[in-house]
């Protein structure tokens, strides 16, 4: 028997809205912003000059690959730290107090992201809490160099990003039947193989979607490293606002920001084996 | 009917909730669209514009020349009716048509410091298209009782091994490299691409020794917590308004010379409340409000207009009576053309890469 014809029409009806937004709040621009990187600042003329600068001035390229180190260092601390901290929730912490504890893990992202990074900035700096510390408890003679460093912004992200790490392993560690666990022990393994063998790989598919998220947006935040990593090294999106600041050259930030968005696309294709939403 | 009756009371009630709300709320009859600094957003400066004239202001903040006129091409004509902008950029709207020709005889012109006119950008083809209203300095802030006083009378302590570590940089390649030339003893009206080596060299001694490249919070941030003791770039701009919570917080003006900024006000041409655009020029260049300008709460400067209304403690503040010695030792940001510009971007990019 035949699909009736309105039938056949109702996914696509179901479909169009967010296939309309797409388009217009995705597409469209994309498209705008390809045309315009390939433009001159100057004269408007169609050009590849700034797709060359980025590959010909060193700074630039030093800028990528910043981009590159730090973004991995966040993403590898933030699973190591986040992991254990969403294992103690599913396993330890009593179901009538998950809820509870996950909202009080949040709490501190209910303030402004600009607020929370110039408090790390009070926080790491030579007067700030963590030298205080260090210093009046005789570990250090002397304060530590920790605000406006590469390691700040480390820790700014990680401070951020293991939360939401954390939410998207937790929720993979619900999702687990206890019947894994059970047959892996009927089988012989104990706590530790079970782990490695059975609940670790069961999990990958939610380290993975969230470290592909702390990536994502790890590499394209300006804020961060702006403020925590006193500008003695610049990352991309760093170097992408510079070009719009005084000289208004949105051909050359363009150019940047889809060169960007190109590393973001070979590390989605790298990861894509794991970045599966349902389970098989 | 009872519900009929509890119907009428909720709608009565929701019109005199509506009746008593459009009371509360201030009646504008007019109103102003301003694309400003942040200077220009502090309610003391805009509330009695607006009392006075019934009228309200709507701001809209933008960093960078560059942003500022981005958001204009994006807009619709007449959509914005003032802005404010370096000074040195006023050109760059003009040859874009954007700017109005100012009526000179209804500006206080002659109370504007002579220094700070700047009529070679504001002036252009005989017309005024824009007037200056505040300026300052980028030079050396600094804490006096952390560093020498007298060591920040050169600019050679900037690249000092004695303040290794304890140095900002203000994150602005203009004022920036303008300081780096004068400590070549260059002018900085007149640099070329000839100079950019030295200069280049000159930013990356200055970086060796600095603990932090910051924009401005950042870097005010870092001279008032004690992070660092010196900023390259600061002035009035960040000491002044720290005076009374830090008053070691200082600055000077060395003898190679300082950085002069200023920023300026214009009018669009394609405004629709050209007189009301005229009107806010007035008030602002007026001497109630160039004081307040001047001492916004987002960042003070000195005011343009001699005639300003500040009490004496805030004159002392903005070191007000030794502008005519400060002004006759500064010279003009650099106004390099966008081939020179991009270049000089270009090193800052690096000095800020260099490790």
């Amino acid at each position: 028997m035949s699909e009736s014809q309105p039938g056949r029409l109702l996914p696509w009806a179901l479909v169009t809205p967010a296939l309309l937004w797409t388009l217009v709040f995705f597409v469209l621009p994309f498209l705008a912003m390809v045309v315009l990187s390939l433009t001159h600042h100057d004269d408007g003329r169609a050009t590849f000059e700034n797709y060359r600068q980025f590959f010909d001035n060193p700074s630039y390229w030093r800028a990528m690959v910043n981009s590159l180190q730090v973004t991995s260092i966040v993403t590898v601390i933030s699973v190591l730290l986040a992991y254990p901290f969403a294992w103690i929730l599913a396993e330890i912490v009593p179901p009538r107090l998950q809820r509870l504890a996950l909202v009080l893990a949040i709490l501190p992202f209910w303030t402004s992201y600009v607020v929370r990074s110039y408090s790390w900035l009070l926080v790491l700096a030579q007067n700030g809490v963590v030298n205080q510390a260090l210093t009046g408890s005789g570990l250090f003679d002397t304060p530590l160099q920790i605000a406006n460093t590469r390691a700040a912004t480390v820790i700014g992200f990680v401070h951020f990003f293991v939360m939401l790490l954390t939410l998207t392993i937790f929720a993979n560690l619900k999702q687990l039947s206890p019947s894994y666990r059970r047959a892996a022990a009927d089988l012989g393994a104990g706590p530790v193989r079970t782990f490695l063998h059975v609940i670790l790989p069961l999990t990958l598919p939610g380290i993975m979607v969230g470290a592909f998220l702390t990536f994502v947006l790890a590499i394209g935040d300006y804020i961060t490293p702006q403020i925590l990593g006193g500008n003695n090294e610049l990352l991309m999106p760093q170097l992408i606002m510079m070009q719009i600041g005084r000289r208004g050259d949105f051909p050359l930030a363009s150019a940047l920001a889809i060169i960007l968005m190109v590393v973001v696309t070979i590390a989605y294709i790298v990861c894509s084996r794991w970045l599966k939403i349902e389970r098989t | 009917m009872k519900s009929v009756l509890r119907k009428h009371a909720r709608a009565s009630a929701l019109a005199a909730a509506t009746v008593a709300l459009f009371a509360a709320s201030p009646v504008f009859s007019q109103e102003l669209n301003a694309l400003i600094w942040c200077d220009h957003a502090d309610p003391a400066l805009l509330q009695p514009f607006e009392e006075a004239n019934g009228v309200k202001v709507n701001v809209k903040e933008f960093e960078g020349t560059g942003a500022g006129l981005a958001i204009v091409e994006q807009s619709q004509p007449g959509d914005w009716d003032v802005m404010v902008i370096d000074t040195i950029d006023i050109p760059r709207g003009v040859e874009k048509g954007l700017f109005a020709e100012l009526p000179e005889d209804q500006l206080p012109i002659a109370d504007i410091f002579p220094e700070v006119k700047m009529d070679a950008s504001t002036v252009i083809n005989g017309k005024r298209y824009g007037i200056t209203e505040k300026f300052g300095y980028n030079t050396i802030g600094f804490n006096n009782t952390k560093v020498d006083p007298a060591d920040m009378q050169s600019l050679a302590s900037l690249s000092d091994e004695k303040y290794k570590g304890r140095i900002a940089i203000y994150d602005y390649y203009l004022p920036v490299i303008g300081m780096a030339a004068l400590a070549l003893g260059k002018e900085t009206a007149k640099l070329t691409e000839a100079d950019l080596p030295a200069i280049r060299d000159e930013l990356m001694k200055m970086k060796a020794n600095a603990k932090l490249v910051g924009e401005v919070t950042a870097s005010q941030t870092a001279l008032a917590t004690g992070e660092v003791d010196i900023l390259v770039g600061g002035g009035e701009w960040v000491t002044a308004g720290l005076a009374k919570e830090n008053p070691a917080l200082d600055f000077s003006i060395p003898k190679e010379g300082a950085v002069l900024w200023s920023q300026a006000l214009a009018m669009f041409e394609n405004s629709k409340n050209k007189d009301l655009a005229l009107k806010f020029i007035q008030y602002i260049m007026s001497p109630e409000g160039q004081a307040r300008l001047a001492t916004s709460s987002c960042y003070w400067g000195m005011p343009a207009s001699t005639k300003a209304a500040l009490s004496a403690d805030e004159k002392k503040t903005l070191r007000f009576d030794e502008q005519p010695g400060f002004l006759a030792r500064a010279q003009p940001y650099p106004s390099p053309d966008a081939d020179l510009d991009k270049k000089m971007q270009d090193i800052w990019t690096e000095m800020l890469q260099a490790q």
